[in-house]
């Protein structure tokens, strides 16, 4: 198993009332509310997280792109990743990643991902999402019906680059250069791997496949309601006669661990409400502008932003219904342990993304939950996987043998 | 109200076109939200013109609309329309998007449409009066949005299935996404595409109609248009919101007759 501490940096001084104010924690929910001396010592103490998640043993640390929100902080993510390196060493730096159809052109992705691979010495994962319909289409103007059609040509122009020696002009339909060259190169060869998060369309699957990416299925609403689509998964891999690594697919989880289920719920009740009624709380309209999923997709049922908003009821969900629905995994080291094995198991997954900052939760509270997760639950989870020796070489890290040392000049 | 259908080479582009009553020819192309259910203003057209109204690709039964990415794409597939439909000097008619699409004609292919009628059209964009977002809006905002009187103009609007009837549902989301994934196209995220650079080409005889209430694209843009346009003339008209010729059939007529 690998297991991913990932943060998305939310804001966490949106105020109590903020659902009777604002129609949408995304796209446009004014910016005033954000506050730049404050936001300075939220960046710190959130890239501090990361770093302590390495320091007790995560194998990865996760970091991801979104614009114009209070959700998720980092419009550029690699600007997050590119500190990590200097002060981490061991864990994977899994940026999930650059939504490559809004750079311009899509060569930056590439460029600034091998800086980060060179700068890490060969920690990179790559994530290469669509983006969100609220990112891609209303805070960064992309056509909806062009998304998709930009984005195979983005990748098509990356992976390109990565791969050749010499200069070649690419003539896309979005992107035009006469000489592309990628300096620097990265140090993983071909590419280091590379993580599609997807939201169950069938195009999906098989890009993972065609192209042996790992497949990230990214919600919030718990690993119960992720069944249906992973089996959907694991029927295309079957179908396609792949092998059935479970480390082509991940999925994403809140995660609350302390002393008992009881402690669980005093200490981070609150924040979890924060997350689900303030940090989700996205205005129908921005969930999904017409065109951005495909005919295909909405054909075979893949929720749309109407079914979506009328299936959840979070203002009115307590603690008991998250947590007896499974949205999280919260309670005793035992608890989550049972719950997590039981995740792993029943979704077929060697990527876990630990979602263990929740919302407006104070440092302490992040540590100590963390620290329980590192030392109590996650050594039993080692080992789910045996026939495949818990690893798969295809999706993980290549770091380089003999790192620098790095002499900080503060010290 | 009758349909046919022109298949064309080598896209393999289907269109469905729609044609009612008799008389001259009319074109009339649709808005982003395509034909209406007996749609009120084709029906008064066609008491005087013989009114062909072709469906662009994802809308209705017409199809090939990923061959068609901007602007030019349309402008050529709706003059290869033209061109196949063999109209005689037909009055263009277009509304929103389609007044959009039929300024685009009037100024690329100024020997083939004369007689321009731009029915709020889309195309411009003035700083200080956004056209609003149509692609955010959610199914129940829609006719405060299209019409004066948003009670009556929903009836007009109503699908004529129920949302809740996860198969209905589905079979609606389809046909929002065709559409409006099409219309994105050239109304996404700013219905502007250059048209107002290109407005001062169209030498045609320009009718221009707008609802006195339209809050989708606000009348001021009526003055923009008629100003870019030479021979141009506004008409605004009362109680009327952006689906002015929905709303107000008759005197949409009325207008389209005086002038031409």
């Amino acid at each position: 198993m690998k297991f991913t501490w990932f943060h998305l940096m939310p804001w966490p001084h949106m105020p109590d009332d903020f659902r009777q104010k604002h129609r949408s924690v995304w796209v446009d929910l004014p910016s005033k509310m954000y506050e730049p001396e404050r936001g300075h010592g939220i960046y710190h103490q959130y890239l501090d997280q990361l770093e302590f998640a390495e320091s007790v043993g995560f194998d990865g640390i996760g970091v991801n792109e979104h614009h114009a929100n209070a959700y998720g902080l980092m419009p550029s993510p690699n600007i997050m990743a590119a500190t990590l390196t200097r002060r981490t060493s061991k864990a994977a730096l899994v940026v999930l990643g650059n939504s490559i159809a809004l750079y311009n052109p899509p060569l930056r992705v590439a460029e600034e991902f091998a800086m980060l691979d060179v700068l890490s010495g060969g920690r990179l994962v790559a994530g290469f999402p669509v983006g969100t319909s609220m990112d891609t289409n209303y805070a960064y103007g992309t056509v909806p019906a062009l998304t998709r059609e930009k984005y195979a040509e983005a990748h098509d122009l990356i992976r390109k680059a990565w791969a050749a020696d010499e200069p070649f002009a690419f003539n896309g339909r979005y992107t035009k250069l006469r000489y592309v060259n990628c300096w620097p190169k990265p140090i993983q060869r071909p590419a280091p791997p590379i993580f599609i998060p997807g939201g169950g369309s069938v195009e999906t699957y098989d890009f993972c496949l065609d192209n042996t990416y790992s497949y990230s299925y990214l919600s919030y609403s718990g690993y119960l309601r992720a069944k249906l689509l992973m089996e959907g998964y694991w029927k295309r891999v079957a179908e396609r006669k792949a092998d059935e690594s479970p480390y082509r697919a991940g999925f994403a989880q809140v995660i609350c661990v302390a002393d008992t289920d009881a402690e669980a719920e005093r200490l981070y009740g609150p924040h979890v409400n924060y997350f689900y009624n303030r940090c989700l709380h996205v205005y129908p309209g921005f969930a999904d502008a017409p065109g951005y999923r495909t005919i295909k997709t909405i054909q075979t049922g893949a929720l749309s932003q109407f079914t979506q908003a009328a299936a959840r009821d979070y203002p009115n969900m307590t603690w008991k219904d998250l947590v007896d629905g499974r949205y999280i995994i919260a309670g005793s080291p035992e608890t989550v342990r049972q719950q997590m094995e039981e995740l792993i198991k029943s979704l077929r997954v060697g990527n876990v993304f630990c979602l263990l900052h929740i919302g407006d939760m104070p440092d302490d509270k992040v540590r100590h939950s963390t620290r329980l997760f590192a030392e109590k639950v996650m050594p039993h989870l080692r080992n789910l996987w045996p026939d495949w020796n818990n690893h798969d070489d295809r999706f993980w890290i290549h770091p380089m043998n003999e790192r620098v040392s790095l002499k900080v000049a503060a010290e | 109200m009758k349909s046919r259908f022109l298949a064309f080479k080598p896209s393999g582009t289907r269109v469905q076109v729609v044609e009612a009553g008799k008389g001259r020819d009319l074109l009339y192309l649709h808005g982003a939200g395509g034909h209406m259910p007996n749609d009120p203003l084709i029906a008064a057209l066609a008491t005087r013109y013989r009114v062909v109204a072709p469906l662009l690709p994802g809308y209705g039964q017409s199809t090939g609309e990923d061959g068609l990415r901007d602007m030019l794409d349309v402008t050529l597939h709706a003059l290869d329309v033209l061109e196949a439909l063999d109209l005689k000097k037909p009055i263009v008619v277009g509304h929103s998007m389609g007044g959009m699409i039929a300024a685009e004609m009037a100024a690329i292919a100024r020997t083939e449409v004369t007689k321009l009628c731009l029915l709020a059209p889309a195309g411009l964009w003035l700083d200080d009066h956004p056209v609003a977002d149509i692609f955010s809006k959610l199914p129940y905002e829609l006719p405060g949005l299209l019409f004066h009187d948003g009670e009556a103009g929903g009836k007009l609007l109503t699908p004529g299935g129920n949302m809740d009837d996860p198969e209905f549902l589905k079979e609606f989301l389809v046909m929002n996404a065709r559409r409006l994934g099409m219309a994105g196209k050239l109304l996404f995220p700013i219905p502007d595409r250059g048209l107002a650079q290109r407005l001062h080409r169209v030498s045609a005889k320009t009718l221009v109609v707008w609802g006195r209430e339209d809050v989708l694209i606000p009348p001021v843009y009526g003055d923009a248009f008629k100003r870019a346009i030479s021979k141009s003339k506004l008409v605004r008209i009362a109680k009327a919101g952006h689906a002015v010729g929905q709303e107000k059939p008759a005197a949409v007529l009325k207008a389209i007759k005086d002038f031409f």
